[in-house]
């Protein structure tokens, strides 16, 4: 089936979706997500941050689509034409979504502990929204101990349902969800009790704000202080393929590896996780690329590279020159 | 008089019992419809009868049918939404209550034309004294034969549930209904797939309105053709329509459709006028969902046509002048009525029943209902009124599910149409706070008002 995206035109598999469509290409064109996750089934569709515009349907049915749409949870038809970013309309709906996001998400980047791993804080500052019309007092929660090794700050999530997802197709029991409804929704635990499954850690992993963090890291450093190093590790209950957050000679934190839109490759157990924070435990692999976007390459300086797709389609080169040239220039 | 086709039999004593609706003449679309039409040449019939659903969206329920998925081996389901929570409308019930066999022959009829073998009634929870009449019609029905195995001994099997909902307005969306019909949270799913395709247990699902299903009776019994005779252009047949607020008579009243909103209005078979003589000043002509219009916008088209009661011409002139039929809850406010208040009354509906699920939906109804409150309680500021029309734009068409368009239109239409009372609450806050205010609060009454009067 072809697609086209911002004028760039790709073949794909029946039941891709925009949004994987777009990821295919790549660069700026590839809307954003704060709820869809591809390793997790369902997930997508609720955060509305990767609305596009179908400006027309398919060859069959050339009709646009009456509204935006939610990329990352509609399949593309063939010949189907989708704006992005060269949609205002798309554009302007992206930012109302953020200021929507922000009104009960706190803009406290320098204590949260998500810093420079948010992508919150990358569409705020991507959109101009780093603020909201929002004159009224936000929501507060009492704090909730939902174990030893994950914190939960209500204030900063998002209602995504990532966390839910995770725990609900990779642990062996969920006992968090969402509670009550509107703007009232909270993730909880079942009467108070602790997340503490082998792959609870998961859900620190696909939070896109601070909502979950790691009690065994957090506020220990910046993520920005810290060296990514890939690691690997015998291990009978995951892959145990993760990244180690130096600084010096310490392990300060393991989390899964992530690819360049934030999510795991695979998902690792809470021993990896949390138990082994030793240089001794694991088998160096090497350091850990990081995408000159992220606050965390800063200093580490890398020739970009044009994507796979764009490489190898002399037409895609064409139509995405601009692109490739920014990208040649850097 | 206009022709009644579903209450006609309303005021017979005992219509709700079995014996007394079949000597009515009822059930005689099931003896028609099972043994002398096939499934498909049912939905024929309402194709060409051009019925449109009843419960808000006004889509063809022919072609809704047409569009079921028939896999083999796969069971179909047929869902009656009676989850009427739309404030302003309460014509569902009211069927439910007193003419209960209507709904369920519509059923088996629609059932049958389906192919489905289980069907549900989801009404909504509140509605306990409507789900034990449903409950005891359906006994009635089924120790008749017109429901169980081998119906009318035609060798179709239906069996049929009420299934009380948790009482939620969510669950009105016809995929929160089927999550909430599942056992789950009432959260709308995202589409597609539609419910036609994977619907209840992921299997193709139709889910009509209480009114839509109703009216199969009359378009089996008299054919589509015969039905389509009634009402104007694409608004074919008859609409309940649930009228409330200053009217002289409200009530629920079978109109056919076409009928001028002024006749609707003041006309004797119907609403005879506003309460208490004053003067009518604004009408929320579908229920709470739909753009509020002035009375002139109401009474005439903005090509000073006469306003009919039928989807085409209520909707005439878009959202700049024009409204929705929506699921027929007709609310009528006279002069004295504060349109402040009533959209932020709305509004809190609207924040209180959103489901949480998208963003704009979850926080931009808070948003919204934050601001109407302190516009209503005098410490607004002139700037809030471009705030609401922004951020109800920003929800409008960004969510999964209609209720945020829902949410928005009230507001936005509120404040395209009634701009000056929005500020007179932020010049006026002295008397907004004290509440000193109430009979005609304007010094200086609506232009468009005016015009009505005129």
């Amino acid at each position: 089936m072809k697609v086209t995206i911002d004028n760039i035109s790709i073949e794909v598999e029946p039941g891709t979706t925009i949004l994987n469509a777009a990821r295919m290409i790549g660069g700026d064109i590839v809307p954003p997500a704060m709820c869809y996750y591809s390793k997790l089934e369902g997930s997508g569709g609720k955060c509305r941050t990767c609305l596009v515009k179908v400006s027309k349907g398919s060859e069959k049915d050339p009709r646009p689509m009456p509204k935006l749409v939610a990329s990352c949870r509609t399949t593309v038809m063939d010949g189907m034409e989708v704006q992005n970013i060269t949609s205002p309309e798309v554009i302007e709906a992206r930012k109302g979504v953020v200021e929507m996001l922000l009104i009960n998400h706190p803009l406290d980047c320098p204590v949260c502990d998500q810093a420079g791993e948010c992508h919150l804080q990358d569409l705020g500052y991507e959109h101009g929204a780093a603020k909201t019309r929002y004159e009224f007092d936000r929501r507060t929660f009492e704090r909730i101990d939902i174990g030893d090794k994950i914190q939960l700050h209500m204030t900063r999530c998002i209602l995504c349902y990532r966390c839910v997802f995770t725990a609900d197709q990779i642990t062996d029991h969920r006992i968090h969800g969402i509670l009550n409804r509107g703007d009232h929704s909270e993730i909880s635990t079942y009467i108070q009790k602790a997340v503490d499954n082998d792959f609870s850690g998961n859900i620190i992993d696909v939070c896109p704000v601070g909502a979950l963090t790691d009690k065994t890291f957090r506020f220990k450093n910046r993520v920005w202080f810290t060296k990514p190093v890939e690691a690997h590790r015998d291990c009978d209950k995951c892959c145990g393929k993760v990244t180690l957050w130096y600084k010096g000679e310490d392990v300060l934190r393991v989390t899964a590896r992530k690819d360049e839109y934030g999510e795991a490759e695979e998902f690792i157990c809470n021993t990896c996780r949390f138990d082994k924070k030793k240089t001794s435990d694991w088998v160096i692999e090497g350091p850990r690329k990081i995408s000159n976007k992220s606050v965390i390459s800063a200093n580490h300086y890398d020739t970009l590279k044009p994507l796979p797709v764009v490489k190898t389609n002399p037409l895609l080169q064409q139509a995405n020159k601009e692109q490739f040239e920014r990208e040649t220039r850097l | 008089m206009g022709r009644k086709l579903l209450l006609e039999h309303i005021n017979v004593p005992g219509i709700n019992t079995f014996d007394v609706y079949r000597s009515k003449g009822g059930y005689a679309s099931v003896e028609k419809a099972l043994k002398t039409l096939t499934p498909d040449e049912v939905v024929e019939e309402v194709k060409k009868s051009g019925l449109r659903g009843r419960g808000g969206a006004g889509f063809p329920t022919g072609m809704k049918w047409s569009f079921l998925a028939k896999p083999e081996g796969v069971a179909r389901y047929l869902v009656c939404n009676a989850d009427e929570s739309e404030p302003g409308t309460f014509k569902d019930r009211y069927l439910m209550t007193h003419i209960p066999h209507l709904l369920i022959e519509g059923m088996i009829v629609a059932s049958y034309a389906l192919g489905a073998k289980t069907s549900y009634i989801y009404v909504r929870g509140e509605m306990m004294p409507q789900i034990r009449i449903l409950e005891k019609a359906i006994a009635e029905a089924k120790a008749k034969g017109f429901l169980g195995t081998n119906i009318l001994g035609t060798g179709y099997d239906l069996e049929l549930y009420v299934q009380p909902g948790g009482g939620a307005y969510i669950c009105g969306e016809e995929t929160a209904l089927l999550e909430s019909l599942e056992g789950k949270r009432g959260n709308p799913r995202i589409k597609p797939p539609f419910p036609a395709i994977a619907g209840l247990y992921g299997c193709p699902t139709v889910v009509n309105n209480v009114e839509s299903i109703a009216a199969v009776v009359p378009i089996v019994n008299e054919g589509g053709e015969e039905y389509a005779k009634v009402g104007i252009g694409r608004s074919t047949g008859t609409k309940l329509i649930s009228a409330g607020g200053n009217l002289k008579r409200p009530g629920v009243y079978e109109i056919e459709l076409g009928v001028p909103v002024e006749e609707f209005i003041y006309g004797d078979e119907y609403c005879q006028g506003i309460a208490n003589g004053k003067r009518l000043k604004a009408v929320v002509a579908g229920g709470s969902s739909v753009p509020i219009l002035p009375a002139n916008l109401i009474l005439k088209t903005i090509n000073n046509e006469s306003r009919l009661m039928s989807y085409e011409s209520l909707a005439d002139g878009g959202f700049a002048t024009g409204t929705m039929m929506g699921s027929g809850g007709f609310i009528a406010y006279d002069e004295d009525q504060c349109i402040v208040r009533n959209t932020w009354n709305f509004a809190r509906f609207y924040h209180h029943e959103s489901c949480g699920q998208c963003s704009p939906c979850r926080e931009g109804t808070g948003w919204m209902e934050k601001v109407l409150h302190r516009l209503e309680y005098g410490h607004g500021k002139m700037i809030d009124m471009d705030l609401l029309v922004d951020v109800s734009k920003k929800i409008e068409g960004n969510t999964i599910c209609p209720l945020g368009d829902a949410a928005a239109w009230p507001v936005a239409s509120a404040i395209r149409h009634f701009r000056n009372e929005f500020e007179w609450h932020v010049t006026n806050a002295h008397e907004v706070t004290t509440r000193n205010y109430g009979l005609a609060h304007y010094a200086d009454p609506l232009p468009l008002l005016e015009k009505a009067e005129a």
